[in-house]
């Protein structure tokens, strides 16, 4: 059994087809990149993933069992902004979830257990590079340092599966490239399944071991909105020849 | 010469510019009083600031002779303590409904169009009604308040629950947050300055219906006593009350304010930088 299998998964809105078809298994430990024209239903796909959205047909299997129709403690995402809480410090941002778990009346722990959850907090943040701005709030930190706070508020709760939706899309190219290397990092320490949505095909193929392209194989000029989009390459990064690499970027511009 | 749109007035240059207006007004005011009480001093209309002086130093600063109270003051604590109460009322309700209708689609399908069909109806039209079913006591001029500016607050507060990112409250359903939890955690916090921004927009009102309140049935209070002393055509008593409310209408607006700026940082800055 796969750890996640996506069962001929379709979702349609009306007459109009976004996604069709879709039929993959994805196995724990893979990184998976996303890439696609704009509106071919890359999100929607994260949507449903994440359980703010349901496929119209078919179904998505975690382990064996279908995913929750709302978000919950299975996933982790990080948007590409308002990821974090703007009411809180960096390290009530991550200690929030620990809070929650513990104490399910008031969200908000005393004392020794909330000594514990701060120092949690604190080895997470300094793990992303955030040691210097425990007591911030996120508006007193730069673009990506948000992005990271955000990545370590997920990353503590320790999430089956981790989602990031054009997460270093608004950050810098120098800073991107740090982005990618924590990223890495983290990956390979706490063993995760990530599905990454970008729209930086150099991105996908550097970060990823997996990479989509979301495509629509049928056009129908008359009803162009009957057919949706399939994995249209489906390729294990590190094994691409020029040939298909080309054919992607001509299908995506 | 630069162009006017990028002229700005240095600080000393704003003060003055400020206070002119003021300035102006009180020359204003001093001719006018002036020309008048030379025609009849014994004139009520305009009465010269000596006039004011001693209405007050009669009002606040001698007992009365009737009930042995400082009349000023107990009429200023009978008004606050009203207006205390109704807006504090006020903002619970409002809150509360607020938050419940903005997170909780049910609650907004069934609660929303009362909330809209009742801030439609004049206040004051109904004022009447309070006094017939509440009695002319305290009761029914706090009441007057509350209905006055709860179904404002509520509907303010729902649309600023609406306006929470939904990125946000996903996050932390994502954390492991139930309803309640993201209630108290991610929602209330971040209403609470906008709460205190919405009850100083709303304080102009509740002025309104407190005075108004108070013409109509009370033994006390600042808008008792000016429609009381209106009878004997007591300019000198009225100016200075309606210049007290303003000024406790500021300074309750500015101590808000910074009640706001010290509890919310975050918010404050944040408005200001815009983004995050």
């Amino acid at each position: 059994m796969s750890f996640i299998h996506i069962n001929h998964v379709t979702k349609s809105y009306g007459e109009h087809v976004v996604l069709e078809n879709l039929d993959c298994h994805v196995e724990k430990g893979e990184f998976v990149t996303i890439v696609g024209a704009s509106g071919c239903g890359k999100t929607t796909f994260l949507n449903m993933l994440l359980g703010t959205e349901v496929p119209s047909r078919g179904s998505i299997l975690l382990e064996g069992e279908p995913l929750a129709e709302e978000p919950n403690e299975d996933r982790g995402i990080v948007f590409q902004r308002y990821s974090v809480f703007p009411h809180m410090t960096a390290i009530q941002n991550v200690m929030l979830s620990r809070e929650l778990e513990q104490s399910r009346l008031l969200g908000r722990l005393v004392g020794a257990a909330r000594r514990k959850v701060q120092d949690e907090a604190a080895t997470m943040l300094q793990s992303v590079g955030l040691a210097q701005a425990l007591d911030k709030y996120p508006h007193q930190l730069s673009g990506g340092m948000q992005q990271r706070l955000a990545l370590a508020q997920s990353l503590i709760k320790k999430p089956r599966i981790l989602l990031l939706d054009e997460p270093f899309g608004a950050l810098d190219p120098g800073i991107r490239a740090d982005m990618h290397q924590l990223v890495l990092a983290l990956r390979k320490e706490q063993e995760l399944t990530i599905f990454m949505i970008t729209h930086d095909i150099s991105e996908g193929f550097y970060l990823g071991t997996r990479l989509w392209v979301f495509d629509k194989e049928r056009i129908d000029p008359h009803a162009p909105e009957a057919y949706g989009a399939k994995i249209t390459y489906d390729i294990p990064v590190g094994q691409v020849d020029r040939e298909t690499l080309d054919s992607i970027h001509t299908n995506l511009h | 010469m630069k162009k006017l749109i990028n002229q700005y007035p240095g600080k000393p240059m704003r003060w003055l510019l400020g206070l002119l207006p003021f300035l102006l007004i009180a020359v204003i005011y001093t001719g006018a009083s002036n020309a008048r009480l030379a025609e009849n001093p014994n004139d009520k209309l305009l009465p010269a600031f000596g006039s004011f002086v001693e209405a007050i130093d009669r009002l606040a600063f001698t007992p009365s002779k009737r009930s042995g109270e400082y009349l000023f003051w107990q009429d200023t604590a009978s008004s606050l303590q009203r207006l205390a109460m109704g807006v504090g009322i006020s903002a619970a309700i409002g809150l509360l409904f607020g938050v419940l209708n903005g997170i909780v689609p049910y609650a907004r399908a069934n609660l929303s169009p009362l909330v809209v069909a009742v801030s439609l109806i004049p206040p004051m039209a109904i004022l009447p009604v309070l006094f017939i079913v509440f009695g002319l006591g305290e009761l029914s001029k706090v009441v007057l308040i509350v209905i006055g500016i709860t179904p404002f607050l509520i509907r303010d507060i729902q649309q600023r629950t609406l306006e929470i990112p939904p990125e946000q409250l996903i996050k932390a359903q994502t954390l492991g947050a139930n309803t309640w939890q993201i209630v108290l955690r991610v929602v209330l916090p971040q209403v609470m300055p906008r709460l205190l921004s919405a009850v100083r927009l709303s304080l102009g009102s509740a002025w309104l219906f407190l005075i108004a309140a108070e013409a109509i049935a009370a033994t006390d209070g600042l808008g008792y006593r000016i429609f009381l002393v209106r009878r004997y055509l007591s300019m000198d008593v009225i100016l200075p009350y309606v210049v007290w409310i303003t000024l406790l209408a500021f300074f309750l607006d500015f101590i808000l304010r910074k009640i706001s700026l010290w509890a919310f940082p975050w918010f404050h800055s944040a408005e200001r930088g815009g983004d995050a």
